[in-house]
């Protein structure tokens, strides 16, 4: 469903993507793993074309996404979950989930905020809170239910385990399993192996903007030398 | 206490409008990020289609619909507007917008001249309210009633509309954080749009409604921008009910001002301003602005250098050159060409602190005309020697920025531009005012230079010693340690505290160097024309020296000098035209839109591009 080809992109003149390829498909979930600097936020960033390609192609579904601006990418289903949460701080949690709220989508069940609070509970308690009262672990949570809000089929989780206590990170990989239930594919993007692991079906690794692996995680448990070449664990 | 009641409705009377036109520059900026020059021309475009539609619209149903027609057909200028000149324009630095809307302001004064001549227009009375009712014994016009009654309506829609509908919640979220509410599958721009055309229609609205009270003219445009950037000031950016509680404050003062102390009502208005932020530095009920508002966005250029042999031998020879224009051309080439140069003076002295201290002053006009009013002063009443008052004139600008600096460096980006902008029109009000000491609106006049200087030819090289010495002493100044702390505390706050540079300080002392070298060109300048008048403090002059920074470029060093002589040349060609304002606001849109680097930026673009491909970078 999610295909990139090739990608090449740049901050000024830092190249920062190398030529990188690799797919993700329907109904799974794939982690991207790399060190800090590796390339991973920028890769998230050139899917939601908040960071433009120079050359490559980006594609959701068949459709080319290079040619569009992030709402649009959003609009065909793409839902961001940008790394430092971006929640708006002056609104409340309620106001928040409105920002997000596209229409439904075709063959799915629409996101509501009662069933966004099913999941996410804390969130329900603290509805008429405003942002900046929200502990990180409630700001993480009210990032995905914001997206949510959209009905993407595609979700971009951009290191949501930074910077959260283990408690809520456990958490968090139930909620992925759950989405990934409700037919969700991820992309997330990751430095927790442990946490990775648990949730995702494949990996990609990548430094210096370059892909070193793609494969499941037994073949990378068994490649001890990728693991240690390319992995802070 | 009559009388006391019958003030006090007038004020809340007049607060309508103000309210209006104020809300919606507040709204605009607050989702854009655009502080918007031309929205007084959008109160003064309110007025005269108001006027207009009101000639061939009869009776109440005529009168009130012509105001909202107004309000509407202003909300759809501002939408042309908004996607002809800003769009292209909103990924350039912010401080570029500004100018952009300042090429706005122009093209709609010579279209409104055009359209509705120069003459003022009376407006008409509105059907059904035209005479007044007794209150306590005092007559107040039932069309005040009226204003009075309308505006909470207004206030109550607009925080309706804001904080309890979709659009509301969009953009209130647009304010915080633009790009993530476009990841989020909002279309951005078209909310830009739709703030712009509410924004604009408020502005017109507020034109049409005080027709009544006020009429139309051609200068409702700048007359009002001072006021509404007060009472947005006031009542904290962004905030519409901050907006409303100014503007009643503003206006009840200036009512019960003209009533009591006629001769201050002008300098009331910013007296309560610097009193409020004094106490409150984010206005009434505005919140504290998250940092990252800095004049200069987007890519960090590379640093400037000192000019290389080369470029100091072509300055030299084009100096040697000017030097020698009194033998060559007639005397009034040697009187414009002294007029450049204190001009561009004034502009570099603006460019060292824009530029190079990133800090965007809007008020620049205060030291220029502060140091020639000091020197006009001090001939005028203490008969001191020309030399003398010459020599205070930087000195008296220059304290005058240390004042007014300490105020205005406790806020930053665009509030510190506010406070800069408001405080220069204290200024401009006290001299404006103050009749019996500065002369008023006739100045002061037979303020002579010595007579060893009274030939043009002889000023015009006293000009060349002290203005080009003084560009170039500036200039020095950027590559001296005080030059190198000052950029970075403009490139970053952190990074140059934590190298112990005193950022507050060193920026407090650029600023009163700034004021100092204006103060220079204003001395310079009042000694070649032997008089001084209120204009030379105006907002229009502060704006001046903006446009030229910019058209120059403001990243480079020579822009601020570059963009000065480009622009008097200019000015002094199409000024012969009838419709030169719109020309020279077309000029303006174009440069901003085509070449956002400005004139020098832009050369030296080219140079890098055509004989280096990306190696050592051109010096300038």
């Amino acid at each position: 469903m999610l295909e990139l080809n090739n990608v090449n992109s740049h901050y000024g003149k830092a190249h920062i993507l190398n030529d990188l390829s690799f797919s993700v498909s329907r109904g799974e979930v794939v982690s991207l793993l790399g060190r800090n600097g590796a390339g991973k936020t920028t890769t998230v960033k050139s899917i939601m074309q908040l960071v433009k390609p120079t050359t490559g192609k980006v594609e959701f579904e068949g459709k080319a996404l290079t040619a569009l601006a992030p709402h649009q990418v959003a609009k065909l289903g793409v839902g961001y979950v940008p790394e430092e949460r971006r929640i708006f701080t002056d609104l409340t949690i309620l106001e928040n989930l409105e920002v997000g709220r596209q229409p439904p989508r075709d063959g799915m069940a629409a996101w509501t905020k009662e069933r966004l609070f099913k999941i996410f509970p804390n969130l329900e308690e603290r509805k008429s809170n405003r942002g900046k009262a929200l502990s990180g672990g409630e700001q993480q949570m009210l990032t995905i239910a914001r997206t949510l809000m959209g009905n993407p089929t595609l979700l971009l989780l951009d290191e949501p385990s930074e910077g959260i206590a283990p408690v809520i990170v456990e958490q968090m990989a139930k909620t992925i399993l759950t989405l990934k239930e409700e037919g969700l594919s991820v992309l997330l993007s990751e430095q927790n192996l442990h946490f990775a692991r648990l949730v995702s079906d494949r990996a990609v690794i990548i430094e210096s903007g370059e892909k070193k692996f793609d494969g499941s995680f037994e073949e990378l448990e068994a490649n001890s030398e990728i693991r240690d070449a390319y992995l802070s664990v | 206490m009559g009388l006391f009641v019958a003030q006090l409705l007038t004020g809340l009377a007049n607060a309508a409008a103000l309210f209006l036109v104020a809300s919606g520059l507040s709204l605009i900026f607050g989702v854009t990020r655009i502080v918007n020059f031309s929205h007084g021309s959008f109160y003064m475009l309110g007025a005269f289609i108001g006027y207009s539609l009101m000639q061939v619209l009869p009776g109440a149903i005529g009168f009130w619909g012509s105001i909202l027609l107004a309000g509407l057909a202003v909300g759809l200028i501002g939408v042309v507007v908004e996607l002809l000149v800003l769009r292209p324009v909103y990924k350039a630095p912010e401080l570029f917008q500004l100018v952009a809307t300042f090429g706005v302001i122009l093209v709609i004064q010579d279209l409104a001249l055009m359209i509705w001549g120069a003459e003022d227009v009376l407006g008409p009375r509105a059907p059904g309210l035209k005479g007044i009712v007794r209150i306590m014994g005092e007559p107040v016009p039932k069309f005040d009633l009226a204003l009075i009654a309308i505006t909470p309506f207004v206030l109550f829609a607009l925080w309706y509309l804001i904080s309890r509908t979709r659009v509301g919640v969009l953009v209130r979220a647009a304010t915080q954080d633009r790009e993530m509410v476009g990841a989020l599958g909002v279309n951005q721009s078209w909310l830009f749009t739709g703030v712009f055309f509410l924004g604009a229609a408020l502005a017109g609205l507020g034109g049409a409604i005080q027709l009544p009270k006020g009429g139309a003219d051609l200068l409702m445009d700048f007359n009002i921008l001072a006021s509404i950037f007060v009472v947005v000031v006031i009542g904290g950016m962004g905030s519409l009910p901050g907006a409303y509680i100014a503007a009643v404050l503003i206006s009840v003062l200036n009512v019960f001002g003209v009533a009591y102390i006629p001769q201050s009502t002008l300098v009331l208005m910013f007296v309560v301003m610097a009193v409020v932020l004094t106490v409150r530095p984010y206005g009434l009920l505005g919140r504290e602005e998250v940092a990252g508002e800095h004049g200069q966005v987007g890519e960090p250029d590379k640093p400037i250098k000192p000019a290389g042999w080369m470029a100091r031998i072509i300055v030299l020879i084009f100096l040697v050159a000017l030097g020698f224009l009194p033998f060559v051309a007639e005397p009034f080439f040697t009187i414009l060409a002294t007029d450049v140069i204190v001009f561009c003076l004034f502009a570099a002295s603006l460019h060292f602190i824009l530029g190079l201290g990133g800090l965007v002053s809007f008020g620049h006009a205060a030291y220029f005309g502060g140091g020639a009013y000091v020197a006009a002063l001090l001939v005028n009443y203490a008969n001191s020697p020309m030399e003398l008052a010459f020599l205070l004139a930087p000195i008296g600008a220059g304290l005058l920025a240390v004042i007014i600096g300490w105020l205005c460096l406790r806020l930053s980006g665009v509030y510190f531009a506010m406070l800069t902008l408001a405080l220069a029109q204290l200024v401009w009000s006290l001299v404006f005012q103050w009749d019996e000491f500065t002369g008023g609106d006739d100045g002061l006049v037979d303020i002579w230079p010595s007579a060893y200087l009274s030939d043009s030819t002889a000023y015009f090289y006293f000009t060349m010693v002290f203005g080009i010495g003084g560009i170039l002493l500036l200039r020095h100044m950027a590559h001296t340690p005080f030059g190198y702390a000052l950029r970075a505390s403009r490139d970053s706050v952190r990074q140059a505290e934590a190298t112990g540079i005193n950022t507050k300080r060193v920026q407090w002392v650029a600023f009163s160097i700034a004021g100092a070298f204006a103060g220079l060109a204003g001395g310079l300048f009042v000694f070649s024309k032997g008089s001084i008048f209120p204009v030379e403090l105006e907002i229009a002059k502060s704006f001046d020296g903006l446009i030229v920074v910019f058209l120059g470029g403001v990243k480079t060093l020579s822009g601020g000098v570059v963009g000065a002589a480009a622009l008097t040349l200019v000015q002094d060609y199409i000024t012969r035209f009838e419709y030169w304002r719109l020309a020279l606001g077309l000029l303006i849109i174009a440069v901003v839109i085509i070449a956002p680097k400005g004139i020098v930026g832009s050369i030296n673009a080219l140079f890098r591009y055509r004989f280096t491909r990306g190696g050592d970078e051109v010096k300038e």
